[in-house]
């Protein structure tokens, strides 16, 4: 594929609002997940709460739009000039000319939850409940491109936890079809009774902190984000430390609702078609950020499929131990969080971690290493065996144009 | 500043239907030329012959319907759907799945059913067209509201323009059960399926180009089929489909955002 500029990025979870304190987060190996101490939820398990999104006032035109989901993606559109650059760009290429893709999974979902708490007698919902504009996926995109005074085509990718990983996909389709010339792509998903009482349901969720990769890992940790991203075709010229997507793999597993392929079939597949969309081999990707959820089945399975790609050497992590699974949100904060590896030579060590399984071949990181890093690859699995995985690679003075 | 380009465009090469009164894409044709009356009816869903048993129990009717819609399609082209890639376009998931889920978290005990709730997800159907046709193949799932069909089209149309392979499109649709109902009220069940060829299939020709556009959407004039086509964002597909079933060339514009719409160009070859 056609190499696209990350020409402004931003990222809002529970480690930090904007790129300073979430690199402050990182490089401090400082991670976001408390007890759960949300809502009315009462559940043995930790989250990765957003704080400050309660005090979040949504513009009075956009009041309709107001739910904790619109709350975050509010909050991280502030930080970082996102926004701003965003104007620029429209002032630039056309409001019509820029397309928003994104990704969750909930959406305002607990809008939802809490109006079914105040049903009346006749079993109807209360009259303030606004479906369009909080609970149907759409609303994000919706809300998002109206923020920013967008007026090119939109979509919400709601593919479970690979969403926002597939908004890079379809964004740069789009730009390659000459149907727009720059994309606003990324993720918001916030924390939801469904989604706690969901994965408790299926027994996915860990008593304490994730501990992905960890030989006594028991499941994920619940967290909440928002990402997003400005894609812009890469210029001749781009300037050195520019960070590009060079390459997007997407498959299915074909296998089963919740449980990943054991060899991890699909999730190999994703990964080798964004290295021959990178026209890389796999030997020059220098760190892997994992989907590392923490459940044993997860890892394991995504272990075996990046041995089987990369072999065991090639040094990997998961973020989650630190943000928590932001499901929706996690392949665009993931996506970040590389570029922040990137642009700072920081492998972020995978959190909470203490004695890596033996079993799983993989080289997996613990602690921080620096290292000046030229291409990296982040994986995103979900529900109904969606796979995606991406390459961002930073431009040297001598990089390739395609 | 943007330089005129080659209309995204694309073949199709079949089609299938399943909505009120619409029971596969032939029957759904001669009521859209106007060689039958429309009569409305409850859309009925076949449960999913190509799932193993296990698997068929746990799917809903939005699934049921999706796929139906999808196998259509591809058995009147005789495709590989193993190696299809698929864009499932929807503005919501299962209704029936997430009333009962709200129902239960307002509960004291709020145990949601495991099932139900990776069910829940808007790309559960999806999940369950890969496990049933073993398609490994890259999918999507969006969704723009009332525009989903049309997201879905640029998707689609965008992907086999870039991949140069083809593309399945459903967009589906069922009503939502109360208390949601009165939120988002949706006229029934509606599904429809489109098999997008990057080049002319052998015997069947008709292309379709795509822009956007700001006019106001075509509708169907009065009666029956317009109340499908303004009551379930699948079946705002229907003008484009009308045209198809005509046998003819022409253009529609079909709705898609609140300040956007897409226009369609039919094209037969000679």
């Amino acid at each position: 594929m056609r190499p696209l500029a990350l020409s402004q990025f931003t990222a809002t979870s529970a480690i930090g609002r904007g790129l300073e304190q979430t690199l402050g987060a990182l490089a401090a190996q400082r991670g976001g997940l408390a007890p759960c101490a949300f809502e009315t939820a009462a559940l043995e398990s930790c989250l990765g709460q957003v704080p400050g999104i309660d005090a979040v006032r949504l513009p009075g035109p956009l009041a309709r739009y107001d739910c904790r989901n619109h709350r975050l993606a509010l909050l991280a559109l502030g930080e970082d000039g996102f926004a701003a650059a965003v104007q620029r760009c429209a002032a630039r290429r056309g409001p019509e000319r820029i397309g928003v893709v994104l990704g969750t999974s909930t959406s305002g979902m607990l809008e939802t939850e809490l109006a079914y708490r105040r049903r009346g007698p006749d079993g109807a919902l209360p009259e303030a409940f606004d479906y369009a504009a909080t609970h149907n996926p759409y609303a994000l995109a919706d809300f998002v491109r109206r923020v920013l005074g967008l007026e090119g085509p939109a979509a919400v990718i709601s593919t479970a936890c690979s969403s926002s990983a597939k908004t890079f996909g379809a964004a740069a389709r789009m730009m390659a079809s000459g149907l727009i010339d720059a994309a606003v792509v990324g993720g918001v998903d916030s924390l939801c009774l469904t989604t706690l009482y969901g994965f408790h349901a299926l027994q996915l969720l860990a008593r304490g902190p994730c501990r992905p990769f960890d030989v006594a890992r028991e499941g994920i940790s619940i967290g909440e984000a928002a990402a997003f991203a400005l894609l812009e075709p890469l210029p001749d010229d781009a300037e050195p430390g520019t960070i590009a997507l060079t390459g997007v793999g997407e498959s299915s597993d074909a296998y089963h609702m919740s449980s990943p392929h054991p060899e991890g079939l699909g999730a190999r597949a994703a990964m080798r078609q964004a290295l021959s969309a990178a026209a890389v081999q796999p030997a020059a990707i220098d760190y892997i950020n994992l989907h590392g959820t923490g459940t044993p089945s997860n890892d394991s399975t995504e272990a075996h499929a990046v041995a089987a790609l990369f072999g065991r050497s090639v040094p990997a992590s998961s973020t989650k131990g630190a943000t928590g699974h932001t499901l929706g949100a996690a392949g665009a904060l993931e996506a970040v969080i590389c570029a922040l590896a990137l642009r700072h030579g920081l492998m972020p060590g995978g959190l909470n971690t203490t004695a890596v399984d033996p079993d799983l071949p993989l080289a997996y990181l613990t602690h921080n290493r620096p290292a000046a890093l030229t291409r990296v690859l982040t994986n995103s699995f979900g529900f109904g065996g969606s796979n995606c995985a991406l390459v961002l690679e930073r431009r040297g003075p001598d990089s390739p144009h395609e | 500043m943007s330089e005129p380009r080659e209309p995204l465009g694309a073949y199709v090469r079949s089609i299938g239907v399943l909505g009120p009164g619409l029971a596969d894409w032939p029957s759904a044709a001669a009521v859209l030329a106007g060689q039958r009356p429309y009569v409305p009816a409850t859309t009925a869903v076949p449960p999913p012959a190509a799932l193993p048993p296990a698997e068929r129990r746990r799917t809903g009717e939005t699934v049921r319907l999706a796929l139906a819609a999808g196998l259509e399609a591809v058995t009147r082209a005789g495709a590989d759907a193993q190696r299809l890639a698929t864009v499932f376009a929807s503005s919501g998931g299962d209704g029936a799945i997430c009333d009962e889920i709200c129902s239960t978290l307002a509960s004291a005990h709020r145990q949601i059913s495991p099932t139900r709730f990776h069910n829940s997800v808007h790309n559960a159907a999806s999940g369950y067209w890969s496990i049933a046709l073993r398609a490994a193949a890259p999918s999507t799932s969006l969704c723009a509201y009332d525009g989903s069909f049309a997201a879905g089209l640029l998707e689609a149309l965008s992907q086999t323009a870039v991949s140069g392979e083809a593309v399945l499109l459903i967009a589906y649709e069922t009503a939502y059960p109360e208390p949601l109902h009165a939120k988002r009220p949706l006229a029934g069940a509606f599904a429809v399926a489109l098999l997008l060829e990057p080049r002319p299939a052998e015997g069947v020709c008709v292309r379709l180009e795509a822009t956007l556009v700001k006019e106001a959407p075509d509708t169907l004039g009065q009666g029956g089929l317009e109340a499908l086509r303004a009551g379930v964002p699948a079946a705002r597909s229907l003008p484009l489909l009308k045209l198809i079933s005509r046998r003819d060339t022409g253009r529609v514009v079909l709705d898609y955002l609140t300040d956007l719409r897409l226009a369609v160009t039919v094209i037969r070859c000679p």
